[in-house]
């Protein structure tokens, strides 16, 4: 959870001047500071293998290895109280280590204390399924899937969760382009009307910032009445604001602007 | 028989009226617009509070209908996400003709400030769209204004074409 800061001030402050500006970390303290933590991460080392244990904001956090995933999470449900998997997914590290962090959140009702459980596995290594454990582990785990590439043996239903099934690469990793690669970019107009409509339909405009005032295919002229793809005069005389055309509508009363009240009070 | 004289060819006396069956069916197609309801996102809460008492759509003669096959114009209120198109596609096409498309909201539009991977830019590179609405989220009086100027725009129309379906391709 992130810490609370006040945001009264946001004006007065500048919070982001310096370029360099280097995040500090969040301070790690022993595992033997808090008492509970401490026979908890004793019960555990009994079993398994810990690679690494430090408490942060007030979460006791303990490295694994995948293989162990399973059996400390089902320990940690029977033995230790920690009864809810609150959230579980992963952390793209490809780049840097070559591959991904995934990590459990794990809430004790009882002791009102939560863990996280993390462990590293490789960028073409799979992990095993908690969904027989927890069964929020299912979509969780369908969703690290499809953002992440990550396979889940035991799964009973792998499959992706948010985008579509024939969808290419995995857009939660760091290597995925924010808007999207070649795939992404013509997925739709591939989908519905086929890859050789591309030419007609034309790639996707993605800059916001293009305005071309005389663009009468894209964009309206305030004020005129411009038909679709013709040359646009900005001299021309401005086209008259009106519900009806001229000389009114069949059966239907015409709005007299003249005769119409403007309310002042909004909360009439 | 009446003693008093009856002008019945003046201040509506005789029960006809002289029109062009242009005018007629349009007439009636403008003044039953039958709206699909395609609330995608925040807009479509827009859109449902114009249906709303306060708004009152039925006003203007237009109803929300939840079939396709039901509706004259599809709003589409909200963003398009790419996963979705395929079924919008669709649907547009199990409407029957005449039909027309109101893009509402910049998400609709333009794919807004969702410039992501997961959103069309634009629901007129999957549909052919006939009013764009601009706005994030319009409010209940710019649908209407929107619905009152598709009003002119069918009214505009020929009432019996040739039939050619629109397509967007």
């Amino acid at each position: 959870m992130r810490p609370y800061t006040p945001k009264d001030d946001v004006q007065k402050k500048s919070y982001y001047t310096d370029r360099y500006w280097v995040a500090p970390q969040v301070p790690k303290s022993d595992v033997s500071e808090d008492a509970v933590f401490a026979a908890d991460h004793a019960a555990l080392r009994a079993h398994f293998e810990i690679l690494e244990d430090y408490i942060q904001r007030g979460q006791m956090v303990i490295y694994i290895h995948p293989k162990d995933n399973y059996a400390v999470l089902e320990f940690l449900r029977d033995h230790c109280g920690y009864t809810q998997l609150s959230e579980l997914s992963a952390i793209d590290w490809i780049a840097q280590r070559g591959g991904f962090e995934v990590f459990y959140q794990m809430l004790s009702m009882t002791k009102k204390k939560r863990i996280r459980v993390k462990c590293f596995i490789g960028e073409h290594e799979a992990i095993n399924s908690v969904e027989k454990l927890f069964r929020s582990a299912d979509w969780s785990e369908r969703e690290m899937y499809d953002m992440f590439g990550i396979k889940v043996n035991n799964h009973p239903f792998m499959k992706r969760i948010l985008m579509p099934d024939d969808w290419e690469g995995f857009p939660l990793r760091k290597t995925y382009p924010l808007q999207g690669d070649e795939f992404a970019a013509w997925y739709e107009v591939d989908r519905i009307f086929g890859k050789e409509a591309r030419d007609i339909i034309g790639p996707e405009i993605r800059d916001t910032a293009r305005v071309d005032r005389y663009d009468t295919e894209r964009f309206a002229q305030l004020g005129h009445e411009v038909p679709k793809g013709s040359t646009f005069d900005p001299n021309q005389p401005k086209t008259p604001l009106a519900y009806q055309e001229e000389g009114g509508v069949f059966l239907i009363e015409g709005f007299d602007e003249t005769k119409s009240k403007i309310i002042s009070d909004r909360k009439r | 028989m009446a003693q008093h004289q009856v002008n019945y060819l003046k201040d509506g006396g005789l029960p006809v009226a002289l029109t062009s069956i242009d005018k007629v069916v349009n007439w009636g197609r403008s003044n039953s617009i039958w709206a699909l309801t395609y609330g995608l996102a925040c807009c479509g809460i827009e859109m449902m509070a114009s249906g709303a008492s306060r708004y009152d759509f039925d006003r203007f003669g237009t109803i929300f209908r939840a079939s396709p096959r039901q509706a004259d114009v599809m709003i589409v209120a909200g963003t398009l996400t790419k996963k979705h198109a395929e079924f919008i596609r669709r649907l547009y096409d199990q409407m029957t003709e005449p039909k027309w498309v109101i893009s509402m909201g910049s998400c609709a539009n333009t794919g807004g400030m969702f410039n992501t991977y997961a959103t069309v830019q634009g629901v007129d590179r999957v549909i052919p769209v006939d009013l764009y609405l601009p706005g994030c989220a319009p409010r209940p009086e710019s649908l209407q204004y929107a619905v009152m100027l598709l009003q002119k725009k069918i009214r505009s129309e020929k009432a019996i074409k040739a039939q050619k379906p629109k397509r967007l391709m």
